[in-house]
């Protein structure tokens, strides 16, 4: 009753000069406006940054087996094969934090289509899973394998654009046959163009297929012949002596050996692979997922406590973290500028309302003689200043919000309505009226009733 | 006990090193029910008499008992109080607020009345208190639509709308013509005889003092005659 009067009076007090009103809040209106434009975009931007680093790789962790060592020599990463596509599954099911796992195995050969031919910069060896931690889902034509090619170690592959370009010229590979070191591969699909990466890689010159067939058909590993990154790289190796599968260089009959490589399938039993990949289901969840899966490896590898760890997980946090700071930055930056305009606003606000309470000294000088008491002025001139800042504020919201809008329809920036901001927005518009109004409101209760009575 | 008493009081302003004594022990009282005229020259301390028998301002020194109640020593808020339930002011400038309708402006002290009464309540009385000085036709006007004599009979209702016990008019007709002066003059007359309101007029115009009952001389702060009623002359020393 009492609050909503002195409310009333003060609307009336502000409806009494309304452009006076209007040029005193605009401080306050830019302010809230160019706060809420502020958040709603940077929001928008720093979502829309989330998802590109999460695209390029940043949910990413890698799962490498450990290092060999012997006598105080290490033989560094990957010098020992302890990690098995079992790992894999079990990464993919029993980590909560986990969105899906691959197995990687690498092999680096020549590939042959007509009379052209292309050494690939990645030739990896995988499951269907790998598309979706790659975020490689849309191919730009055909389909991807199956878990049935995986089992049965077809041999068909998926051809980034740059293999595609290199051998085809134009052509569409889908279903054409292009040889892998003398194995025949179908091609069934092409990767959608992903660019280089970060180090300047070329992304797009990648081979995928089945791991199974990489694993047993290409590099033709056997278990006399674990280590993955030698027998890929070792491409001229001569070895005639055990070389029961096609694929080591020094084949003399590849046709031969390739009916035999159909006849006769390598029982998959200890079988190895280079890497894992997984693919936490968030940013935030990075940490958690690496918790889990070392946790589950530890149990699957049985390391005791103590023991040296035989794998290694990679996340991407220096990309996420430099990107996410960034756009922090950037937010803080730019609510400075708006924190400025809205102190400046306040300042106009009190500046005003000094010169009001100047102007209305005599009303002040009757309120006291007809029984006001100095807390009810002080009451009536603070209202009056939150009053302005919260009108200013809901204006300021319209305009942030409108500006906003327009930028996302004009620029097509991304932007994202966010209600803390507009919260916040309410919130600092009721500080400042109550911060820059209480110095005017405490001089005009502070007055003294005969002098402002007979103040001219 | 009367109304108003005053015992020894004195008044005393500060200017730097100066002590400027404006009142110099003033006695005297005024009952319940008076209309009386304080007149004196300009800076003969009449106006400054005024702002403590109107609460305005507490005496540097002495007894103020108004209604029974010790209020020379009565904090800012209590004086507040005071002046909102028993005290009404008249204006020499009317003291209207600009651009408010009459009716609000009548209103206004309600808005700090103890018993707080209700928004449609308080309109209902500034209307009724409109009406009885004559304006019932013009509530919604704002002053600058009104006469001089028309802004100070809403000056007069708003100074009434809490039923004071007493009324302090500071000059009243010092902005009006000689006619609506004694519109002014009569409706005090009115209201002190009708409803039994304690007047003060406090002015320099010997024809304006004349409507009062007595007249209460001040020169050089101190009271040159008038302390008792002509007609009821009351012993000295009254505590």
């Amino acid at each position: 009753m009492r609050l909503y009067r002195t409310l009333r009076l003060a609307l009336r007090a502000l409806t009494r000069n309304p452009l006076r009103a209007l040029l005193t809040t605009l401080g306050i209106v830019i302010g809230v406006g160019a706060v809420i434009a502020m958040m709603e975009i940077g929001t928008g931007s720093s979502t829309a940054i989330k998802k590109t680093i999460a695209s390029m790789g940043a949910n990413v962790l890698l799962i490498l087996p450990g290092t060999a060592a012997s006598g105080g020599v290490s033989f560094g990463m990957g010098s020992v094969n302890t990690l098995s596509p079992d790992d894999c599954t079990a990464i993919a099911r029993e980590c909560p934090s986990v969105r899906s796992a691959a197995p990687i195995v690498r092999a680096r050969a020549q590939l042959v289509y007509g009379n052209r031919n292309w050494v690939p910069n990645l030739m990896d060896g995988t499951t269907p899973s790998f598309l979706n931690i790659r975020d490689l889902n849309n191919l730009s034509e055909g389909e991807p394998f199956t878990e049935r090619d995986i089992l049965n170690g077809n041999r068909v592959c998926l051809l980034g654009p740059t293999i595609v370009r290199e051998l085809f010229q134009g052509e569409s590979p889908i279903g054409k046959e292009i040889r892998v070191k003398n194995v025949s591969f179908r091609v069934v699909g092409v990767l959608p163009a992903k660019g280089a990466n970060m180090m300047g890689m070329d992304q797009d010159d990648i081979l995928l297929a089945p791991w199974t067939t990489i694993k047993y058909r290409v590099t033709g590993s056997t278990l006399s012949n674990a280590n993955q990154s030698a027998a890929s790289s070792a491409t001229n190796t001569v070895n005639s002596l055990s070389n029961l599968y096609p694929g080591t260089a020094s084949d003399l009959y590849p046709a031969t050996s390739d009916v035999q490589a159909a006849d006769n399938p390598m029982p998959v039993r200890f079988a190895t692979v280079d890497q894992i990949l997984a693919s936490a289901i968030s940013t935030e969840e990075i940490q958690n997922a690496i918790r889990q899966i070392s946790a589950l490896l530890h149990e699957r590898h049985h390391i005791r406590e103590g023991e040296p760890d035989d794998f290694n997980i990679r996340d991407m946090t220096e990309m996420t973290k430099t990107l996410t700071s960034t756009t922090t930055l950037m937010g803080n930056l730019l609510l400075c500028v708006a924190m400025i305009s809205l102190v400046v606003g306040g300042v106009g606000i009190m500046n005003i309302m000094l010169v009001s309470v100047t102007e209305r000294t005599r009303e002040i000088g009757l309120r006291m003689a007809v029984g006001a008491r100095p807390s009810d002025i002080l009451r009536q001139f603070l209202v009056e200043a939150i009053v302005l800042c919260l009108s200013g504020g809901a204006l300021g919201i319209l305009l942030g919000h409108g500006g906003s809008t327009l930028v996302a329809l004009l620029l097509h920036w991304p932007v994202q309505t966010s209600p803390a901001a507009i919260v916040t927005a309410v919130a600092v518009s009721v500080t400042l009226g109550l911060a820059f109004g209480f110095y005017p409101a405490w001089k005009a209760s502070r007055l003294d009733p005969i002098e402002a009575l007979r103040y001219e | 006990m009367q109304l108003i008493e005053l015992n020894r009081i004195d008044k005393t302003y500060h200017m730097g090193d100066f002590e400027v004594q404006v009142l110099k022990d003033i006695t005297m009282a005024i009952g319940e029910g008076e209309m009386v005229a304080l007149m004196g020259a300009s800076g003969s301390g009449k106006s400054t008499l005024m702002n403590i028998l109107g609460c305005l301002d507490r005496p540097t020194s002495g007894e103020y008992w108004l209604d029974g109640e010790e209020v020379s020593r009565l904090s800012l808020d209590q004086r507040a109080l005071l002046r909102n339930g028993k005290i009404g002011f008249v204006f020499q400038n009317f003291n209207l607020l600009p651009r408010t309708s009459a009716l609000d402006n009548v209103a206004m002290p309600l808005s700090y009345a103890q018993d707080n009464p209700s928004e449609r309540e308080a309109r209902l009385r500034a209307k009724e208190m409109l009406e009885r000085v004559g304006l019932g036709e013009r509530i919604d006007h704002e002053p600058s639509k009104l006469s001089g004599g028309q802004q100070q009979r809403v000056a007069i209702a708003r100074a009434l709308i809490n039923r004071p016990r007493i009324l302090f008019a500071d000059e009243p007709t010092g902005n009006l013509d000689s006619r609506t002066s004694v519109e002014v003059l009569h409706m005090f007359q009115r209201l002190n005889q009708e409803d039994g309101v304690t007047i003060i007029l406090v002015t320099h115009d010997p024809n304006v003092a004349h409507y009062a009952q007595r007249v209460i001389h001040i020169h050089d702060g101190q009271i040159a005659s008038g302390i008792y009623d002509a007609q009821t002359p009351k012993e000295e020393g009254q505590a």
